[in-house]
């Protein structure tokens, strides 16, 4: 799990009306409802959905949809969505973002077509819509990363800074290798009593020294202690692989530039994107959120139809907030990516946006028993690394003794399926999909085993509805 | 992954350049440290847990580093190891795959059913936080109805809405025909891999799978071999398909079924009951179960030509009659003053329920199992609505009446039921026969259904919603034209009485369901909201409108639903 890196996160969403003028995409409700930022604003905006909640809905032929919405008394709320971004506004005082009348208007537009008059947006949505594409068209070029956008101006306080919060990385690395040696040397038995309170205390020490990267891991490590058969072992994995961080760190001099980057991206220093951007036509694979401490962090799976890359955005956001952007799953986007530096790096930065594309089919998968190898080559550019995104081609689910396989249709081999994906219900949407037949599978394959984030429906592929290859199913 | 596969280590990442390397020591403890990294992982585990200082980390007789440097060589060896492990990962040995399920020839939903389909589901899963509805439509009551409709459609279910379906009619019992015929075999093949669905296959045991009936051989194995359920399921489709070989089947083992199954199996001839079973259930009447007995008898009485009928009649009559005393026609009781054993064998029960008397709960067993035809007889040709209104004498007119309802009820006799029933729009303490919303909407389901809505209509508009709930209950769905305009006007008037849409939220939700969707045009005119009334509660002007509202909407979606799925 790639620690957060507070900072640089920021992702500018200025997109452009498709330069093309062509017809703008209608997103599914499916998409439209991966869109909320959580379930109580799913099932607000599913309710808002019905075109008895709305007055003066309308659409131009640039991407943007507005309506009125009858409140709880008094005036309706003013809602506006441009669909190319996707960006929102709402007169409501719903700090959620999109709020539940952004998400209900875009399901009505999603369900019926006939609710939306085409035609030029009235006054009070065309403010909004005019400043936002005259703003997208005077910034021209690629949005940049704000971080480094922001850069401060004197390079030289900068460097000095940086230095600054180095040296204290560096005595917070120590400070953990002792622990960690005090620890072996009495026993990780010892963790196993319910007064232990070491590793918060540890993690608190590694916030102190700005090391997110080296807290994170540690609090990781009190969850391991008692956490079924084998804990020892596991336990031991993880401190190996963090006193492996603490080293790396400290001799970071010796490492080869590309190493040294991933070890400043797992402590948990700022790193912005750099690099070339990337255009490309994006599928989006998948959209999951997880509580990471008091923020929310919400990963983004793309895959890039002309370049074969798999890019991850990620962002944050604070409780109750949804981080910005989301983007649907299944929808294709023209778009550029800025990757981040680092050894086998995935993560990248959401760019300029062009306009979406026709939906298509899954990225051309490999077969389950070439997987563990793309997860061992990647560990050689990142040793952390607990797991690498792939697409599994004709794999059956089977049940075994103790949780689930990925079995090859056609060979003798199988990836287990991650522990954590058999208790999500996803699991279930995964063998409804294959029926006992082959399916194509997107998810990540780690140590842990296989945990699938989307699959192709197989029966709509065969049968030629929807998307060529299948409508792809979200099962995170 | 497992490590039964081994960690084979490829070499591909050890010549990848280590960070370890980077903090590589220099010291001459270097060859202790190797030492380390050659010992097998077990050793290492158990030197790290019970800590290096008890457990040096070392090969025996090898060279072991300085207890100082000894938990640095072991995270080493474990960093490099881990490492290793995890990258020369082999695919595991699959597990025997499961029987693909069979095809569903069915074709798949339209889009915008299966997206409809999609919120219901979802809606159902996370219901809103707030007790309150506000003006959005409930969409989880309108599950039932989109599944009837797509049944008769006969479409198949998108396979990644399965899993949302299955949970849905694991909570909801009611939801099970429907869903599960819905979910169709793949769904069944679903259920078989996860125990939460258990429930699924216990329908189809029970009667989901209709048990094929042509085969005459493998009927008799099925019910010589099967499982009780089994059984049950096979009986009831004999019977529905041919009475008579249902009750021979049945015959066949009767003697050596245990007490519990007879009478599973003896309710089974309900359904196609007629004049052939007599003879069995008249021997049935000698049975050494009681509850059979008890069975046996009400099935008898329920045909009106049957021996215990009229045995039942002829002692009903000699307790009921005409009393000849008065100027007026009046009818005399004479309760039963035994409970003989004759009448034990026809199926009355001797002791009454604590708090009844005796001869009262003869009486009505009695009558309850006599042919309603023979009172008309008994009272000189009166038709039934003449006999009901008949009075009474000493008090005796609620029971009579009451056992009339339940006779009316077995012997599913509508002209009785109608009798009993009295004019819609009279106070229903005045009514003939029965006082009781529970009794009369029993009475009204014996009426066919054009007769239920208009008696159903008439009384809602004399007498307002308070009472109509059950009544409504009964009624088919879409609610007739004059049934559902009675209704809607006995709202309108509830709303114009001032007091909350709550007291009608039973009737409000009922309406939202049964309503014909054509409606909500007329509707329309009650969503706009009103000028508080005199004497009205407070804001309840606003509760309506927003009552109207989601009334409206909610038909609107159910127009709606049914065009995505006609379409």
């Amino acid at each position: 799990m790639a620690p957060p890196t507070v900072g640089g996160m920021l992702l500018s969403h200025g997109g452009e009306p498709s330069p093309t003028g062509g017809p703008v995409a209608r997103w599914s409700v499916e998409q439209v409802l991966a869109l909320a930022p959580d379930d109580a604003s799913r099932t607000a905006g599913g309710r808002l959905g019905a075109d008895t909640a709305w007055t003066g809905t309308g659409h131009d032929t640039a991407g943007a949809v507005w309506g009125l919405c009858g409140g709880s008394g008094g005036a309706a709320y003013r809602t506006v969505v441009d669909t190319t971004g996707p960006a929102y506004s709402c007169s409501c005082p719903s700090r959620k973002f999109p709020c539940k009348h952004a998400l209900g208007l875009l399901l009505l537009r999603a369900s019926d077509d006939a609710a939306f008059r085409p035609g030029e947006p009235p006054d009070w949505a065309a403010a909004w819509v005019g400043a936002r594409r005259g703003r997208a068209a005077k910034e021209g070029g690629p949005a940049t990363g704000g971080e480094a956008a922001r850069g401060p101006a004197d390079p030289a306080a900068a460097r000095k800074r940086a230095e600054r919060r180095a040296e204290r990385v560096t005595g917070g690395a120590q400070e953990l290798e002792q622990r960690l040696a005090d620890l072996l040397r009495g026993g990780l038995a010892a963790t196993d009593r319910a007064e232990y309170g070491l590793w918060e205390e540890t993690a608190a020490r590694m916030v102190d020294a700005q090391a997110p990267g080296l807290a994170a891991r540690v609090r990781e490590l009190g969850a391991i202690t008692g956490s079924g058969p084998g804990w020892p072992a596991r336990l031991l994995e993880e401190c190996g692989l963090l006193h492996l961080l603490d080293t790396a760190w400290l001799g970071r001099e010796r490492l080869p530039d590309p190493l040294a980057a991933t070890v400043r991206t797992r402590v948990g220093l700022p790193v912005s994107p750099e690099g070339a951007p990337v255009r490309d036509h994006w599928l989006v694979l998948a959209q999951y959120d997880t509580p990471d401490g008091r923020i929310v962090a919400r990963r983004i799976w793309l895959y890039g139809r002309e370049s074969g890359r798999t890019a991850l955005l990620l962002s944050f956001g604070a409780a109750g907030r949804s981080p910005a952007p989301a983007l649907p799953v299944g929808a294709t986007i023209d778009a550029e990516l800025t990757p981040y530096p680092g050894g086998g790096q995935l993560r990248a930065e959401l760019g300029e946006q062009f306009g979406t594309l026709a939906p298509a089919g899954p990225p051309p998968g490999i077969a389950a028993s070439a997987a563990p190898a793309v997860y061992g080559d990647a560990l050689r550019e990142d040793p952390w690394l607990d797991a690498r995104p792939v697409t599994l081609r004709d794999v059956i689910p089977v049940p075994v003794k103790d949780g689930w396989q990925l079995a090859d249709a056609h060979a003798d081999s199988a990836l287990p399926i991650a522990p954590a994906a058999v208790s999500r219900p996803g699991l279930w949407k995964l063998v409804a999909l294959s029926g006992g037949g082959p399916v194509t599978v997107f998810g990540e394959i780690g140590h842990r085993g296989f945990d699938p984030f989307a699959a192709w429906d197989p029966v709509q592929a065969e049968e030629g509805g929807g998307a060529p290859g299948g409508s792809i199913v979200p099962l995170v | 992954m497992p490590r039964t596969t081994g960690p084979t280590a490829r070499t591909a990442t050890t010549d990848a350049p280590s960070p370890a390397a980077a903090a590589a020591p220099t010291t001459d403890t270097a060859a202790a440290r190797a030492s380390v990294g050659s010992l097998p992982w077990e050793e290492l585990v158990t030197s790290a847990l019970l800590g290096t200082d008890r457990r040096p980390p070392a090969p025996r007789g090898g060279p072991a580093p300085v207890p100082a440097d000894a938990p640095r060589a072991l995270l080493d060896a474990a960093a490099r190891h881990t490492v290793r492990q995890r990258a020369g990962l082999l695919p595991a040995v699959p597990g025997t795959r499961p029987e693909p399920a069979a095809r569903d020839p069915r074709p798949a939903l339209p889009e915008a059913a299966r997206h409809r389909l999609a919120r219901l589901l979802a809606d159902r899963a996370a219901p809103s936080g707030s007790g309150r509805r506000g003006a959005a439509p409930d969409l989880t009551e309108l599950i039932p109805q989109w599944l009837a409709t797509a049944n008769r459609q006969g479409y198949r279910a998108p396979a990644a809405l399965l899993p949302a379906l299955l949970d849905a009619a694991r909570a909801r019992t009611d939801l099970r025909p429907q869903a599960l015929a819905f979910a169709g075999p793949r769904g069944l093949w679903l259920a078989g891999l996860n125990p939460d669905w258990k429930f699924a296959l216990r329908g189809a045991a029970s009667g989901a799978l209709h048990p094929d009936v042509s085969d005459p051989e493998a009927v008799s194995r099925l019910w010589e071999e099967g499982l009780f359920a089994e059984r049950v399921a096979l009986l009831d489709a004999v019977r529905a398909q041919d009475p008579p070989a249902g009750l021979a089947l049945l015959a066949t083992t009767w003697p050596a079924e245990r007490a519990e199954d007879r009478l599973m199996f003896l309710d089974s001839l309900r359904s196609g009951l007629g004049g052939d079973d007599e003879p069995f259930l008249e021997r049935a009447l000698s049975d050494r179960s009681r509850n059979v007995r008890a069975t046996a008898a009400e099935l008898l009485s329920a045909l009106p030509e049957s021996a215990l009928a009229g045995r039942m009649a002829a002692r009903a009559m000699s307790c009921v009659g005409p009393d000849r005393t008065g100027d007026t026609p009046s009818i005399a009781v004479e309760a039963p003053h035994e409970c003989d054993a004759a009448m034990q064998r026809d199926g009355v029960a001797a002791v009454p329920p604590t708090g009844r008397g005796e001869r009262s709960w003869w009486l009505g067993q009695l009558v309850e199992a006599t042919p309603l035809g023979s009172w008309e007889e008994r009272f000189g040709g009166r038709p039934a609505e003449e006999v009901v209104a008949l009075p009474v004498a000493d008090d005796w007119a609620g029971e009579l009446h009451a056992a009339w309802c339940r006779a009316a009820v077995r012997q599913r006799n509508p002209r009785w039921s109608r009798a009993l029933l009295g004019h819609p729009s009279a106070p229903p303490a005045d009514g003939p026969g029965t006082a009781s919303i529970a009794e009369r909407s029993k009475l009204l389901a014996i009426l066919d259904q054009a007769e239920r809505a208009s008696w159903v209509a008439e009384f809602i508009a004399a007498h307002g919603l308070s009472e109509a709930f059950q009544l409504l209950g009964v009624c088919t769905v879409p609610w007739a034209g004059p049934l559902g305009r009675a209704v809607v006007d006995a709202l309108d008037i509830a709303r114009d009485g001032g007091s909350y849409p709550w007291s009608f939220s039973g009737v409000m939700g009922l309406a939202e369901r049964c309503l014909d969707p054509a409606e909500a045009d007329r509707l329309e005119v009650l969503t706009a909201a009103q000028d508080e009334q005199e004497g009205a509660s407070p804001g309840a002007g606003g509760y309506w409108s927003e009552a109207f509202q989601r009334l409206v909407s909610t038909l609107r979606l159910r127009a709606a639903m049914e065009a995505e799925l006609l379409s």
